[in-house]
């Protein structure tokens, strides 16, 4: 029977480190011109550099360190003057040179920090998570485990291997220890993760797609008693592949934890690796033999030595921190803390931004993307920003509105539209004919027809039963195909019976 | 014709006395006649020389501008990568494998119109001094056929020395050129750290290694230097800087004011009695040609020895991980239901010789935690420590000199079972590797007890190439108005019965 969450923080105090891998968006990879496309067919994208053929060396891609560097301003790291790669030595069948080019003692950023903010019981919580490096590496190729039943390679027939990923450039967050978060400690990895992929998102550095891989977060979680000094045994979750993951696998590993330090059993150091639909972990290797990765610096780089004037250049571009932006925008659109919460949730600020920036209200350009455009996003199992829907169609739908142009029906069937790619709104209306009829002669032979066909009706109404209009106004929207404004129609049809 | 050196051959073909594809034929039909004796060559690409030897004799007939050695032949050591030509590095790991692409030498060698033969045997991985270690045979030097040729190019010289080539491309990672060159009476040049680009170079330890030109003459070389130097984008630690004017430092010759230091540290004890009389006799008549000879001290020179045996095993047990067996090269074991870490095992197990394993155990205790500071991190020290007595004494003297080697070339198998006596044949030569500056081996003569030829050895500071070639050409001169013939006149006649 497994311990509830309220027995273990009633008796230990969870430590926690986040070790972060971000793919940057570099158009090429981390030391060759190969591309970088997700999802390519296999082994397309390779060169005798990221292949590691004999004879082939590496080249530092620029972009990859302006990126690296732009990180690290932005979560208030110092840059390295002086950093190098170092290389980090093991065999494994998808590293094509059997080591892979990193940096060790010489990272390129050191100290910094990311403030995040939970929501509790008790209030909104800030808790300071201090950043201790921010390194550059390459990816290593995949390994694909065939004939199996897990997918994993025990069990498996064969394996194929697939060096598309192989030396795309990857950047490793790594948190000092983060003690202190007590019962907050699975809501605080989530939040540090989410501001750390909004920061990210805001650098433009990387796609932060963590059901993709370009965002993945390792776990490292201990206990101690309540008052003590020294820390536990870790254990390191790897293959964590949402932010839900990340606060069920700390929340998991807790409870795993203190059921075995209940029983007076030890914590393996190990790495773990996190079970999406268990919520569970299972043991990956153990690193009780710690691997000798043999680093020694990497002869074939020269280093990194960013001067001064560019670091300040970079400085200048970052972007408003995303806490920052969102208080201020909050108050500037003066939404209420769940709405804009879900807002957050549904990843719907930028759009919502952008399409304020066109001009739309913003309590009508955040009804349309959380509303219609969500559920069709969710209808399509994609998310919002990937519909074929712009900030500025939302906009004009809403001008459109706005104007009268357009109900709130036909507006939908525009949006609809826009999304199945017919085109912008204005060419949606046009191509299908939507429009409020506004002329109130075509109005009137409508309302003369409703008329003609149900005389006891009209009727009705015209010795003062109000409520039976709505069957006429019903057959004549029906007979303008919802075009029409229906408080115009009302207003005609019961002027025109002598209400 | 075979016997001239490359800028004579191509005189020739500029005045039109000879085609490139008629010297191309020449020299394959010297390497038919020898190479069964010598063992330089591992491939010959016929088809590609006759290729090249044409393109350059259709260009020239339509009267185009071409590059000081086009259409003259060379051997490429087998460390280079050339696109689809069999690469094997000398080992049994690489057998089979073509490569997808060119290195960036073999690029400028191409583009310059010089036909490349094939590929020269070698140490494996370039790891040894003698070219026994080649996983294809040792080769034998044109001198002595029972003795080695030097090495790891031991291919490379030995293909100059028997004619089979008038210019050949070798690498110096502790001498793998300068003590070929000594051992076979050539001529070999290691360029300044980064000054030719080392994409395409299979890498034995990639902070050392230096590819270079091997010749008969001081000028060939220098022509071919200027050849394959020059920055490249694609080898981080190339030089962005002009090539030294090597060719124009050759041609002059000019040593008159000059201050050549004689290291102390380079000479006497272990040094064999002939290649010292032999480096006196060369001190004398640059001394006549102007030079001022000053002794100078380099006291650290006596670690450069362990220090490299560390450096340069820690890196190749890192730059060899790659050969695995997964994408390239050799696969042993690949049966069903052998997983892929006992094929790579069985794989390395037979593709590598014993030297090569012995420097991957060597280098990768090194890199182990809790070894890395007292062996790697020391090394690294004594290696700052080197550089600074180059510095010192490049402050007395304009460059250096030295005997390249302690002995003249030994007999094949006398030392197979010494490693630590085989190391110590690059006791002159590996202070400039790991210093990442310039030298040259240049004959100086036959040893009188032996009748084996003499280097002697020219060190300049990093990008200053060109003072190698001031001093060699001027000492090349000095000997062979002394002689009256080029040392390799001397040479005895290969060919077996005919």
């Amino acid at each position: 029977m497994s311990l509830s969450y309220e027995d273990v923080i009633a008796k230990y105090e969870p430590v926690l480190g986040l070790e972060v891998h971000v793919e940057l968006n570099t158009k090429s990879k981390m030391f060759c011109g190969c591309a970088t496309v997700f999802g390519a067919e296999p082994n397309t994208q390779t060169c005798p550099v990221c292949l590691g053929m004999p004879g082939a060396l590496p080249v530092v891609n620029e972009k990859a360190i302006e990126s690296s560097i732009l990180i690290g301003l932005a979560l208030h790291c110092s840059i390295a003057p002086y950093s190098r790669f170092s290389r980090k030595n093991y065999f494994y069948p998808d590293m094509p040179k059997n080591y892979q080019i990193s940096q060790y003692d010489e990272p390129i950023c050191i100290n910094g920090y990311l403030d995040v903010e939970i929501d509790t019981d008790e209030g909104v919580k800030e808790f300071r998570v201090e950043i201790e490096r921010v390194h550059m590496e390459e990816d290593t190729g995949k390994s694909l485990h065939m004939g199996g039943a897990t997918g994993r390679i025990h069990g498996a027939d064969y394996s194929l291997l697939d060096f598309n990923r192989a030396g795309i450039p990857l950047v490793e967050i790594v948190t000092k220890i983060v003690p202190g978060t007590g019962k907050y400690a699975p809501e605080v990895a989530k939040a540090y993760v989410a501001e750390l992929r909004d920061i990210l998102r805001s650098l433009a550095v990387s796609d932060v797609r963590m059901e993709q891989g370009s965002l993945r977060c390792d776990a490292n979680v201990s206990l101690r008693l309540i008052g003590a000094t020294t820390l536990g045994t870790r254990s390191e979750t790897k293959n964590v592949n949402s932010l839900r993951s990340v606060e069920r696998a700390v929340r998991g590993e807790m409870i795993r934890h203190a059921e075995l330090l209940n029983a007076g059993k030890k914590v393996v150091q190990e790495t773990r690796h996190f079970q999406e639909e268990s919520g569970l972990t299972r043991s990956g290797r153990s690193k009780e033999e710690a691997e000798d990765y043999r680093y020694f610096p990497e002869p074939d780089l020269v280093p990194v030595e960013p001067d001064g004037a560019w670091i300040e250049k970079l400085r200048a571009t970052l972007p408003e921190e995303p806490t920052r932006r969102r208080k201020r925008l909050q108050a500037e659109w003066s939404v209420p803390d769940k709405e804009m919460a879900a807002m957050i949730n549904a990843e719907a600020l930028d759009l919502v931004e952008a399409t304020v920036k066109f001009g739309a209200d913003p309590t009508r350009a955040r009804g349309w993307w959380l509303g219609e455009i969500s559920r069709i996003a969710n209808e399509k199992e994609v998310s919002i920003f990937e519909l074929a829907i712009l900030p500025k169609d939302v906009a004009d739908i809403v001008a459109l509105v706005a104007a009268g142009e357009l109900t709130d029906k036909l507006a939908r069937q525009v949006v609809e539209g826009v999304i199945n790619g017919e085109g912008t709104p204005a060419q949606v209306m046009e191509s299908r004919g939507l429009k409020v009829v506004s002329d109130d002669s075509a109005l009137m032979a409508a309302i003369e027809k409703a008329i003609a066909s149900q005389p006891d009706t009209a009727e009705k109404v015209r010795n003062g039963n109000i409520p039976a209009a709505g069957a006429l106004i019903g057959a004549v929207m029906k007979e303008t195909k919802g075009q029409a404004d229906a408080a115009r129609v009302r207003e005609l049809l019961l002027g025109h019976l002598g209400q | 014709m075979i016997t001239r050196s490359a800028h004579e051959m191509a005189a020739a073909m500029a005045a039109g006395e000879v085609t490139s594809e008629k010297l191309t034929q020449a020299h394959f039909d010297r390497i038919d006649a020898v190479d069964g004796e010598v063992h330089a060559f591992l491939y010959l690409d016929r088809e590609g020389a006759f290729a090249q030897a044409r393109r350059v004799d259709a260009l020239r007939a339509k009267g185009e501008k071409l590059g000081p050695l086009a259409g003259v032949p060379l051997a490429l050591k087998d460390v280079m990568v050339m696109k689809d030509v069999p690469t094997t590095c000398g080992s049994k790991i690489l057998e089979g494998w073509r490569p997808p692409y060119d290195a960036t030498l073999v690029t400028k060698l191409k583009e310059a119109g010089i036909v490349i033969l094939g590929k020269t045997n070698m140490d494996e991985f370039a790891m040894g001094s003698s070219t026994e270690n080649s996983a294809y045979g040792p080769t034998h030097n044109p001198w002595d056929l029972t003795r080695i040729p030097g090495g790891s190019g031991g291919g490379s010289s030995a293909a100059i020395a028997a004619f089979e080539a008038p210019l050949a491309i070798g690498t110096d990672t502790g001498g793998s050129i300068r003590q070929p060159a000594a051992v076979t009476g050539t001529v070999g040049v290691k360029p300044t750290y980064g000054g030719v680009s080392r994409y395409g170079l299979i890498a034995f330890s990639s902070s050392l290694d230096q590819a270079g030109p091997c010749a008969r003459t001081v000028l060939d070389a220098a022509l071919l230097h200027e050849v394959i130097a020059g920055h490249d984008p694609m080898d981080a630690t190339s030089i962005d800087a002009p090539v030294p004017q090597v060719v124009n430092a050759a041609r002059s010759g000019d040593v008159k004011g000059m201050r050549i230091g004689v290291v102390k540290e380079l000479n006497g004890d272990g040094y064999q009695a002939g290649v010292r009389s032999r480096f006196e006799e060369s001190l004398e008549l640059l001394a006549a040609a102007g030079a001022e000879i000053v002794e100078v001290s380099c006291p650290n020179f006596e670690y450069a020895l362990a220090a490299y045996y560390l450096i340069a095993p820690s890196e190749c047990s890192s730059n060899l991980a790659r050969f695995d067996a997964m994408r390239y090269g050799l696969r042993v074991g690949d049966e069903e239901g052998v997983s892929a870490e006992l094929v790579m095992n069985l794989t390395r197990e037979v593709g590598f010789g014993r030297e090569v394993k012995r420097r991957i155990i060597l280098g990768t205790y090194a890199l182990s935690s809790g070894y890395y500071d007292a062996y790697y991190g020391s090394a690294q020290k004594v290696r700052t420590l080197i550089m600074q007595d180059f510095t010192n004494a490049f402050a007395m003297a304009d460059v250096l000199v030295s005997p390249t080697t302690p002995t003249t070339a030994f007999k094949i198998g006398e030392k197979a079972n010494d490693p630590l006596a085989m190391y110590l044949n690059d006791i002159a030569t590996i202070p400039v590797n790991m210093a990442g500056i310039a030298g040259m081996s240049l004959p100086s003569g036959l040893a009188p007890e032996d009748g084996l030829p003499v280097g002697f050895q020219i060190m300049a500071p990093a990008m200053q190439d060109q003072k190698l070639y001031s001093v060699g050409a001027a000492l090349e001169a000095a000997l062979l108005s002394k002689w009256g013939a080029p040392l390799l006149s001397q040479i005895p006649a290969l060919g077996g019965a005919k």
